[in-house]
């Protein structure tokens, strides 16, 4: 574990100096390089803000309207019967939509429940194992106005639902 | 997108009258708007950052040569990139950088590799078959070590929060490779999207080959 940490702090430093030192050898011109470089990212990333606008929005709204909170109790009784949770219930949906939404709930369930308790285990590798795959597609399609996404949307999704029934299996596996 | 789109923004207004939160969800687009502001000012400074640190890799030939070592891995997965060209290094980056738990040094790279896709797709609206395999990488959210978490659990005072690390990335890893799988499923099913040869064929002759040989 202590290894582990080491290593993540080290490996950025790592690789910018390698960059840095390489170019140095071939006679780049780094600072002219990393400026030109930096003025497409700033381009880019502005173009980026109006499909970001789109999703956060709406998503913001989704969370707002109590549609989670309705939903959840609708499907208590499918929860029960596969004797899982309901409780995890908001945050299978929220690990697609939102990133800082699902820390915050994995901390409520943790404060909830306790540290030791299964559904507290579960949450976290659930959310540990989640990409928040709107954002991903609006950031990534956003960058060269891709407006058709064909089978992304889908591809992402279906990803989220193997996470989803994986964590559960193996949170089992390893904790039940 | 134009359905999903407009199918969140009407569901939160219809659950908003019926749950009485409509005031919530109106208060909520302005957040939405703060908050879009917030995490693009973050995005447009990291951005110009990798990119220009990326720029350097690329200038001094070290991209090319990174692309030349995980050509074979990549192409296995991507059947449609030009061959020799920096997409498979900026793929692998992408990767590498997503693996390893740092989420904004992936994004840069991911787009540079996006912006390389974009050149050789003929509909420029639409997605090609390697621009959703790059997204079906992303979406998975695969990585070593779920440090955020890690970081939650232990500020809740979980006692040993490493505990998670296994489970955590045997599931990613699961979710990683199905997408994979499905995303070449998809790819033979869906309507085909067109590639320019053209350009494909120019790369091959471009600058990036000269570096190369």
């Amino acid at each position: 574990m202590e290894l582990i940490n080491k290593f993540s702090i080290l490996i950025l430093p790592l690789i910018i100096t390698f960059i840095f030192i390489y170019g140095l050898i071939k006679k780049t011109k780094i600072y002219e390089s990393f400026v030109d470089g930096a003025k497409d990212g700033i381009n880019c990333a502005v173009s980026i803000i109006p499909y970001l606008l789109a999703i956060i929005v709406a998503i913001s709204m989704l969370q707002a309207s109590g549609v989670f909170e309705f939903v959840s109790n609708k499907f208590k009784i499918v929860f029960d019967a596969l004797k899982i949770p309901c409780d995890i219930f908001p945050l299978m949906i929220i690990r697609s939509l939102s990133g800082s939404a699902l820390l915050g709930l994995v901390s409520d369930i943790a404060d909830k429940f306790g540290n030791d308790a299964y559904i507290t285990k579960l949450a976290a590798i659930m959310a540990g194992s989640s990409e928040t795959t709107f954002y991903v597609i609006s950031v990534y399609f956003g960058a060269v106005g891709i407006k058709k996404v064909r089978y992304a949307l889908i591809c992402g999704l279906f990803a989220d639902f193997v996470g989803i029934v994986s964590a559960i299996f193996i949170t089992n596996i390893f904790f039940g | 997108m134009n359905y999903i789109f407009a199918l969140l923004v009407l569901i939160s207004i219809f659950f908003g009258i019926i749950n009485n939160t409509l005031n919530d969800v109106i208060d909520s687009i302005w957040l939405g708007c703060k908050k879009t502001l917030d995490i693009s000012l973050y995005l447009i400074g990291i951005m110009a950052f990798w990119l220009g640190v990326l720029n350097i890799a690329k200038k001094s030939g070290l991209l090319s040569l990174f692309s030349k070592i995980v050509t074979p891995i990549i192409d296995k997965i991507f059947d449609e990139l030009p061959e020799k060209s920096e997409i498979q290094g900026n793929i692998a980056l992408n990767f590498s950088a997503n693996f390893l738990g740092l989420a904004n040094a992936a994004t840069p790279f991911g787009i540079a590799a996006i912006k390389k896709m974009q050149d050789i797709n003929v509909d420029k609206t639409s997605a090609s078959n390697s621009m959703c395999m790059l997204l079906a990488m992303n979406t998975a959210g695969f990585q070593l070590i779920p440090a955020t978490i890690i970081a939650i659990l232990a500020a809740n005072g979980f006692k040993n929060p490493q505990v998670i690390i296994l489970p955590t990335f045997i599931v990613t890893f699961i979710a990683f490779v199905s997408s994979i799988i499905f995303s070449k499923v998809m790819q033979k099913i869906y309507k085909k999207q067109q590639i320019n040869e053209n350009i494909i064929k120019q790369y091959d002759n471009s600058e990036v080959k000269k570096i190369w040989n």
